[in-house]
This record gives structure tokens, C-alpha cells and sequence, in this order.
């Protein structure tokens, strides 16, 4: 590993965690101004964050270690993760290290910690959250599994740069199980980032909330913390989907100055795009009731089987 | 070794230990005394028996060991074989055999009758030993008997109950079962080559029929043992009742004796597979994974709980075998190298993580008096060394990094993913459904850990006993930490199992070099072509780094902030009372009423009292387990018929016996008379 490649992947999730925040706010913005609310500026998840920081920090008195232990954790698996995931660039130091499998673990291994959390301070909204969580998760990892076995069937990798390499190499193509994956995956992230219709990210004190269940207890840094990954994470979910089904615009050639610039920019306007459908998206449904949480993943289920039908089959025929 | 051959020294070892049950019987009059001999030398000769087999395992230059003793079937007799497969298998016996008996030891002192355990402890892991030497049909059938029946006179010995005579009954029947369907695959192997000696069966070809009558009986004989759906019945019951040392050795290492047998006879015995031998094991190991853990999900009972989880990996690892068997019989040799790693490294690591959760089971049951887990909670805080073993147990049972279980599971994707290469239709199609399987139970592994682990060690004590509870003693935390330790050190550096494993691997499927070979200490790379690859050392390195420096910056800018304990916030509505807590039942309500419906009948039923009225409202759940009620129950009413029927032949009088005798001449003369 080189001097360049280490500054290269500092700088990479660097990008990854400083714009987190801003797509958070962008997505809220968007939303307001599509309720005809002025809503506050895009930076203001910003001034929240350092706001929490400089708070204290209140325990309940049955905390123990995993409580305080799981905000760092968290943390550092978002921003790990933001390692793996190219995003302007398929070039990375430590993208080798690890594939999508291993990504999709690590994100789990959040969730576990998560959920622990939820349970610690013994209270009963925590442990709704988490068992609700755990059972989202339950329903959400085999339709993703089918997302990677589809991709791994077409790229022959489960690598995330040599996907985003494959792709970029074939000439743009429409392929039915292409769309099938995409929206597949498109459900599990928004199941997994605590979206409209699984979970409504601006609830409170409603029995419907599961993630905010969870966070109850936190407060200050902590909270913080914990904020920060959730926005990381979405933030993820996004480069996730843009590196695997439109890497176009990564830049291949770090010698070249305005290739890199190029890649930064597209990859910001891929943020903002994505952004913008996800609010135009939350703004026009409605949330769910729980139980029918395993027909909504179901379905991604079925279509990640369906692509990878269709792929044997386009095996056969060509 | 210098000297004595390894096999040599491991039978005298073998002997050693079946002597050891002597000892307890000798000294039977001093418990105290026979305890602490018992442990202490099965400790010891466990210890010495990882060794060896490790020094053979590991040593380049070892090869395959026989000895012929004088013993069993007259012009026969017994036959013990060392190869790398038994060696790694010893290792296993041995090191966990060793970790257990010094727990024990510990455990076992506030045993009212130790000697209800004590002398056949010894034997059963003398029997388990012996399986894996076992080199003819004899000295097998009689060690794996050997190792059925110490064990079930412990789970015999565990309490004087109901439950406890009941779940030994059930165990004995499956045992007798299962042993049946194994003497019948010898049987079919021996009238074939006309020996009871495993080299001839090696040398021999078997007509594709018989092999795959093999194949089945094995399936069914050694599945009883391991606890493949829907032979499992027994398993959840019986190996919680015995000792928690005895449920770990049960749990996470006869199990894997059990599927030892299954390798033996499927990668080495029979010859050349048939493609749908592997998917025979890939359905029954999909299957297996996700019932035993929904089974879990609704247990309220910690070691049972933990006995329905080894199902769900006794599945995994037969999901790994028969993908190895389906990709050797089309030719796919490297692929069924990896397939078959991810199966071995799987029974290491489950081998590891289980016996450590049955430890930390134990130490929770001693502190509490209770196996139930809706009487305990917040645990973590009163047995904080225990707890955080569980807590490594928890996360690498659930398959997450950095622990050992999710390289495994990531190599078992691996070769899943490596399933698209099989030219057959079927096979091709089923591995990405068995990789959902497999993706849905490592998340029901992760949400029944999170409720075991949140519900006994986190929140506030829901039972006195808990808020009295006090951590164990070193002598049961010390295995448990070396147990913890190895569950990370082969999750962050799996090189340290794979150097143990590849010898395996090349002595059952010799052209499988390929597989693995590029891995090194900081990557994990199943096929050097696909790109593929794990690093634990690196992932976990920078983990640490970004977790540190999140520390330091929360420090620095929260730098005039203080920390302050309170009463929980919930919401503004917290209660006093611990029974508010979700309990463990509602934290599996969700995934009961989602995928329930699949193994259990479940009725929900909620009764509202009429306005006005100031009764409380009745929530009732009744479970109905849909196999045991379609199969077993019926199987049982079935055998009782017949008991019946015979029971009214027994009556009869001396006039129908004499009826019966002539019908039964006439018909024998008959039958001369056409056949003549």
C-alpha cells in the first residue's frame, strides 16, 4: 500500500462521511418544499450534529458496556464500510480486503450491536424496536443475498471494484434481470435505512417507529454518533446501488486530474438524484402496518430469484 | 514423534481414558476425590491426544497409520486407521475434551451425586475418540454404541424427573434408530466386497444402486446422531438435561462425530459420488438450517434455545458437504475443495463457539438456579466476565466479523456462489434458493441471539435469584476465555484453521489443490480467478482505528460535557416494575406470527373483557409442533397398535395356537410344493 493509495482512501471516506450529512438534509428539504413547508436549510443536520456533541450524556442506571460500547461501534462500521464501497473511484486500497458478502456482515454486525443497545436500558420501547428491527433483517438479507448472487452471476465476482470494473467495460445494456436486481435492491435499502413504508424516520413516540425505538435512551455524543452513522449509512446504500448498476462517471485514471473531478462530480449528482427520488418517493406513500412487512420483502425476494432465473436462462439461449 | 508411532500412542491414550471410568468406580466411596481424578486425568489425556494429533496433522512427512489389535471378530479382528481426517477430528475430541473436563470440575462440585456422571464421562469421550480410529465396521459400530450410550446415561444422570427420564427414552430410540440404518449401509457395503474391513470397501467399486442405498442409510443413521430435520426430535431435548460440560461436548463435538461418520463413508468409502447425493444433503441441510431456528425462537428455556441452534448449524455444515459432493461428482474438484473447507472449518468453528456458549449456559444456570431466561436479565452487569464470553459466543454464532462463524458462512456463499458451474439443471437452480436459506437462518441466528443475549445478560433482573446472581469461578472462566479466544483468532487470522484443514481436504479430494491455496495471513481467497476475498486482520485493524479516533474526537469536542446516570427516559412512561420489559416471548412475537406458521400451528387468541368491565385482558398463544404431532405422534400410536395386537395374540387360547401351527405346516408344505 502507498503513500497515495492510503491518502486516497482517507480522502475517500472522508467524502463519504462530511457529504453524509448533507443528503440527509437535502432529502428533508426536498420534502418540505414538497408539503409546501419552506423547511430548513440542507446544512442544518449539521448544526444538529455539533449541537449533540457539546451535550451531556445521561445513562440509564441498568446500562451496561454495550450501551456505551455500541455509538463507537456503530461509527466505525459505517465508516469502514464507507472504505469498501467506491465511490468516484474503483481504485481502492483496502476495497480488496473484503466483498459484498463481507459488507452485508458488517452492516449486520450494526445491527446486532444496535439491537443489544435497544435492550439494554430495559425498557419496553427499546425492545419493540429491536425485535421489529431483528425481523426486518430477517426478511431483508435473503433478498439480498439474491442481489449479490445475481451480480456475482454476471460480473463472476463478489468483489466491489472488479463489479464496478466489469460494468464500466460492457457497453450500457437494458437486461430484464438488471431492472429485477436493481429494484430489489432498491427495496432492501430503503427496508434497511429505516425508510417510508417500513419505518418512518420522522416519527416520534408513535408505536410504529423501529429504529427511533432503539435510540431512545441515547443522548449528546452518543446520539450523535449514532445519527451520524444512520446518515452515513444511507449515504452508502446509495453509492452501493450507483456502484453496482451505474458506475459510469468513476474515474479509472487518478492521474488525470480532471477525470477525478469529473468522478467527484458525478458522483455528487448521483447523490443528489437518488436524494431527490427518495423524497418524491417518501412524500407519495403511505407507511405500513408491520405485518406487512413480508409482502414488501417478499417481493424483493421473489424479483432477486427472478433475476437469477432470468440469467440461467439467458445462459441458455446465448 | 520418536519412537512410538502417533496411532499407537493415541490408543493407549483411547485406553487411558476408558480406565479413567474405572477410577471413578474405585474411588466411587470419596466423590470429592473421584472428581477431581476423573477430571483432571481426562484433562490431561485429552490434552496429550490434541497434541499428537496435531503434530500429525501438521507434519508434512506423517502419513496414514494402521494397526491390526487382536480383538473383535474372530479371523477378523480390529482394525484403527490415523489419517488426517481422524486426526483432524481427534484434535477436535481432544482440545474441547480438555476444556470441558476442567470446567467440570468446577461445575461438578456442588453435584449431590457425582458418581451418576463420573464414570461415564471418561468413556464417552474414549468412545468418540475411537469412531474416528475405527478402520472395519466392528470397532466402529461398537465405539459409535460406545459413545451413544455413555452419553445417554448422563443425560440419564443429569436430574431424577419426568422430563429428564423422558428425553433419555427418546434419545435411546433414535440412537437404536439411527444405529440400525448404519448397520444396514455396512451390511450393504460388506455383502458387496464380502469383508468388514474399510480398506476393501476402498478398494472396491459399488454398483451405482447400492452405493446410493449407502448413501441414504448414512444420510438417515448418521443425521439421527447430528440432528438433521426431521430426525432432530431428540436433540433439543436430551442435551440440555445432561451436565453443561456434557450438553458442550454433545452439542459441539458428538454432533460433529456423527457427520464425521457421514464424510467417512460418503468422501472416502463408497467411491465416486452421484450428483444428486449433493442435493439430497443440500435440501436436507436448507431445511435443517431454518427449522432449528425458528425452533429456537420460541424456546424459553437457555439450553434448549442453544440445542435448537446447533440444528441450524449441523445444516450449514451439511449444505458445505453437499455442494463438495455434487461439484466432485461433475469433475469441479477445486470447487468441491472450497465446499468442503467451508464444511470442515464450519464444524471447527461451530465445534468452538457452541461449547463456549453451553459453558457460559452453565455458569449462568449455576448463578441463577434456572435454565428459563424470562426469570432472568441484566446479568451482564453482575457476571461481567461470563457475559462477555457469551457475547463472543452470541456474535460468532451469528455469522458477523470478526469471529470465526462468519468465515465459514462466507466460504459456504463462496462455493454457493460457485454452484452456477454445475451442468445439471436442478443443482444449478437450487443453490441460489439453499443461499437464501442460508442468508434467512444466519438472520434468525442473529435476532435469536440478540433476544438471548438482551434478555439474560442486559435490562433489569426480572427474579430475585438474578439480582443476586455472582460471576463463576476461574476454573469455569478459564476455558471459557481460551474458547473466546480462539472464536476470534480464526475470525480475524482463519489461516490458523485452514493449515489444519487443507490436509483434510487433499486426502479426501486430492486434485482440489487449487482451493485455497492463495490465501495467506492477511487474506482469506477461496478461487485465486473470481477476485474474492476476506481480510480480518486489515478489517479489523482499521475498525479499530476509526473506533479510537470517533473516541477521540467525541472526547475533544465534548471536551466540558459530563456523563450522569438517571432513571431510563422511556418515553416519559418509565416503570418500576422489571415485568415491563419486553420479555422474551414478545421479542419473538414478531417472527412467530411472520414465519411461524411454517412449523408450529399457532393460535393467537386474545380475549377482551366487555366495556366496562375492569377484568384484565387474556393474551394466549398455543403452539402446536407440526412435525412431531404428524410424524412422531403417529409413528408412536402406530407402534402402540401393534402392541396391542400382539398383546391379544399373547392371550389366546391353546385351541388357536394349535390352529395357528397346522395353518402355518400347511402353508410351509404348500410352498415346498410349488417350489419343488
Amino acid at each position: 500500500m502507498t503513500l497515495f493509495s492510503l491518502a486516497l482512501d482517507v480522502a475517500h471516506v472522508g467524502l463519504t462521511v462530511a457529504v453524509a450529512p448533507l443528503l440527509t438534509g437535502w432529502v428533508r428539504w426536498v420534502k418540505a418544499r414538497l408539503t409546501l413547508r419552506r423547511g430548513p436549510s440542507p446544512f442544518q443536520p449539521y448544526r444538529d450534529l455539533r449541537r449533540l456533541l457539546r451535550k451531556d450524556i445521561v445513562l440509564a442506571d441498568s446500562v451496561s458496556w454495550v450501551f456505551i460500547a455500541t455509538p463507537f461501534v456503530l461509527f466505525a462500521i459505517m465508516a469502514l464500510a464507507a472504505c469498501l464501497v467506491p465511490t468516484f473511484t474503483p481504485s481502492l486500497a483496502l476495497a480488496p480486503t473484503s466483498d459484498l458478502i463481507t459488507l452485508v456482515a458488517l452492516l449486520g454486525l450494526a445491527r446486532f450491536m444496535l439491537a443489544l443497545a435497544g435492550m439494554d436500558a430495559g425498557t419496553s420501547f427499546g425492545g419493540l424496536g429491536s425485535s421489529r428491527e431483528m425481523l426486518i433483517a430477517t426478511l431483508a438479507e435473503p433478498a439480498m443475498l439474491m442481489v449479490v448472487f445475481s451480480v456475482a452471476l454476471m460480473a463472476h465476482t463478489t468483489a466491489l471494484p472488479n463489479v464496478a470494473l466489469f460494468v464500466l467495460a460492457h457497453p450500457p445494456v437494458f437486461h430484464i434481470s438488471l431492472v429485477l436486481a436493481l429494484s430489489a435492491l432498491v427495496l432492501v435499502a430503503l427496508a434497511e435505512n429505516a425508510r417510508i413504508p417500513i419505518d418512518n424516520p420522522t416519527t416520534h413516540l408513535e408505536l410504529t417507529m423501529v429504529h427511533e425505538a432503539m435510540i431512545l435512551e441515547y443522548t449528546g455524543p452518543h446520539l450523535a454518533l449514532i445519527e451520524a452513522a444512520a446518515m452515513i449509512k444511507l449515504t452508502l446504500y446509495v453509492a452501493l446501488i450507483a456502484c453496482l448498476f451505474a458506475p459510469w462517471g468513476m474515474a479509472t485514471d487518478l492521474s488525470d486530474a480532471r477525470v477525478v473531478a469529473l468522478g467527484i462530480g458525478t458522483y455528487l449528482g448521483k447523490l443528489a438524484v437518488a436524494g431527490t427520488a427518495l423524497a418524491v418517493f417518501e412524500t407519495g406513500i403511505a407507511k405500513m402496518r408491520v405485518f406487512r412487512y413480508p409482502e414488501f420483502l417478499g417481493t424483493a425476494l421473489l424479483m432477486g430469484l427472478l433475476a437469477i432465473v432470468f440469467l440461467y436462462v439467458n445462459q441458455v439461449v446465448s | 514423534m520418536v519412537g512410538v508411532p502417533a496411532l499407537v500412542a493415541l490408543t493407549l491414550l483411547l485406553a487411558g481414558l476408558g480406565g479413567v471410568g474405572l477410577v471413578a468406580i474405585a474411588l466411587g466411596r470419596f466423590p470429592g476425590v473421584a472428581r477431581c481424578a476423573v477430571y483432571g486425568l481426562s484433562a490431561a489425556l485429552c490434552a496429550a491426544m490434541a497434541g499428537i494429533a496435531g503434530v500429525f496433522l501438521l507434519d508434512p512427512a506423517s502419513d496414514t497409520q494402521t494397526l491390526e489389535l487382536p480383538f473383535g471378530i474372530p479371523t477378523v479382528g480390529a482394525h484403527l486407521r490415523l489419517d488426517p481426517l481422524s486426526a483432524f477430528f481427534l484434535m477436535l475430541i481432544g482440545g474441547i475434551g480438555a476444556l470441558c473436563s476442567i470446567y467440570g470440575e468446577s461445575y461438578g462440585r456442588h453435584d449431590s451425586e457425582p458418581l451418576r456422571i463420573l464414570p461415564f464421562y471418561p468413556v464417552f469421550l474414549a468412545g468418540m475418540g475411537l469412531v474416528t480410529l475405527a478402520d472395519d465396521v466392528f470397532v466402529f459400530l461398537l465405539a459409535w454404541e460406545l459413545m451413544s450410550l455413555a452419553s445417554w446415561l448422563m443425560v440419564l444422570g443429569g436430574k431424577r424427573d419426568g422430563i429428564t427420564l423422558q428425553a433419555a427414552y427418546l434419545y435411546l430410540l433414535m440412537a437404536m434408530g439411527g444405529t440400525l440404518a448404519l448397520v444396514g449401509a455396512f451390511a450393504l457395503m460388506s455383502s458387496e466386497s464380502e469383508s468388514y474391513v474399510f480398506s476393501t470397501f476402498r478398494a472396491q467399486t459399488f454398483p451405482s444402486l447400492t452405493a446410493s442405498a449407502v448413501i441414504v442409510l448414512t444420510v438417515i443413521g448418521a443425521g439421527a446422531k447430528a440432528g438433521f430435520v426431521p430426525l432432530h426430535v431428540w436433540l433439543p431435548r436430551a442435551h440440555p438435561v445432561a451436565p453443561s460440560h456434557v450438553s458442550a461436548l454433545m452439542s459441539g463435538v458428538m454432533t460433529k462425530i456423527a457427520l464425521y461418520g457421514l464424510i467417512r463413508v460418503g468422501f472416502d468409502l463408497v467411491g465416486l459420488p452421484e450428483g444428486w447425493w449433493g442435493g439430497l444433503l443440500l435440501v436436507v441441510g436448507g431445511v435443517t438450517a431454518v427449522a432449528g431456528l425458528l425452533y429456537a425462537m420460541v424456546q424459553t428455556d437457555l439450553k434448549e434455545t442453544l440445542a435448537y441452534s446447533t440444528i441450524k448449524n449441523v445444516g450449514i455444515i451439511a449444505i458445505g458437504l453437499g455442494l463438495a459432493l455434487a461439484f466432485r461428482a461433475y469433475g469441479l474438484h477445486v470447487l468441491a475443495g472450497v465446499a468442503l473447507i467451508a464444511a470442515l472449518f464450519h464444524i471447527l468453528n461451530h465445534a468452538l463457539f457452541k461449547s463456549l456458549l453451553f459453558l457460559g449456559a452453565g455458569a449462568v444456570v449455576q448463578a441463577t438456579g434456572t435454565r428459563n431466561i424470562e426469570q432472568m436479565g441484566g446479568l451482564g452487569r453482575r457476571m461481567p466476565a461470563t457475559a462477555a464470553f457469551f457475547f463472543i459466543g452470541s456474535v460468532a454464532i451469528s455469522a458477523l466479523p470478526p469471529f470465526n462463524g462468519f468465515v465459514s458462512e462466507w466460504l459456504t456463499f463462496q462455493a454457493l456462489l460457485g454452484g452456477v458451474a454445475l451442468p445439471v439443471w436442478t443443482l444449478r437452480l437450487a443453490t441460489p434458493v439453499v443461499a437464501a436459506l442460508v442468508a434467512l437462518s444466519a438472520a434468525l441466528a442473529a435476532m435469536a441471539f440478540v433476544r438471548l443475549y438482551g434478555v439474560v445478560f442486559l435490562g433489569r433482573p426480572r427474579d430475585p435469584a438474578a439480582a443476586r446472581a455472582r460471576d463463576v469461578g476461574i476454573g469455569m472462566l478459564g476455558p471459557m476465555a481460551i474458547l473466546a479466544g480462539a472464536c476470534l483468532v480464526l475470525g480475524i487470522v482463519p489461516l490458523g484453521g485452514l493449515v489444519v484443514l487443507r490436509p483434510v481436504m487433499i486426502e479426501l479430494l486430492p486434485r482440489s489443490g487449487a482451493a485455497l491455496a492463495a490465501s495467506d495471513v492477511l487474506t482469506l481467497v477461496p478461487l485465486a480467478a473470481s477476485g474474492s476475498a476476506y481480510s480480518g486482520v486489515l478489517l479489523v485493524g482499521v475498525l479499530l482505528v476509526l473506533g479510537l479516533g470517533a473516541l477521540g474526537v467525541v472526547r475533544v469536542l465534548a471536551g466540558r460535557a459530563c456523563v450522569r446516570r438517571g432513571p431510563a427516559w422511556d418515553c416519559g412512561f418509565p416503570s418500576d416494575d422489571p415485568s415491563a420489559q419486553y420479555s422474551a416471548a414478545s421479542f419473538a412475537q414478531p417472527v412467530r406470527r411472520v414465519l411461524g406458521g411454517l412449523v408450529f400451528g399457532i393460535r393467537d387468541v386474545v380475549t377482551m373483557p366487555p366495556p366496562g368491565s375492569m377484568r384484565a385482558a387474556v393474551h394466549k398463544v398455543t403452539l402446536d409442533d407440526r412435525l412431531w404431532k404428524g410424524l412422531y405422534a403417529r409413528l408412536g400410536w402406530g407402534v402402540h397398535r401393534l402392541a396391542v395386537e400382539a398383546d391379544r395374540a399373547r392371550q389366546m387360547t391353546i385351541r388357536h395356537y394349535l390352529m395357528i401351527m397346522f395353518g402355518l405346516t400347511l402353508a410351509l408344505l404348500f410352498l415346498v410344493a410349488v417350489t419343488a
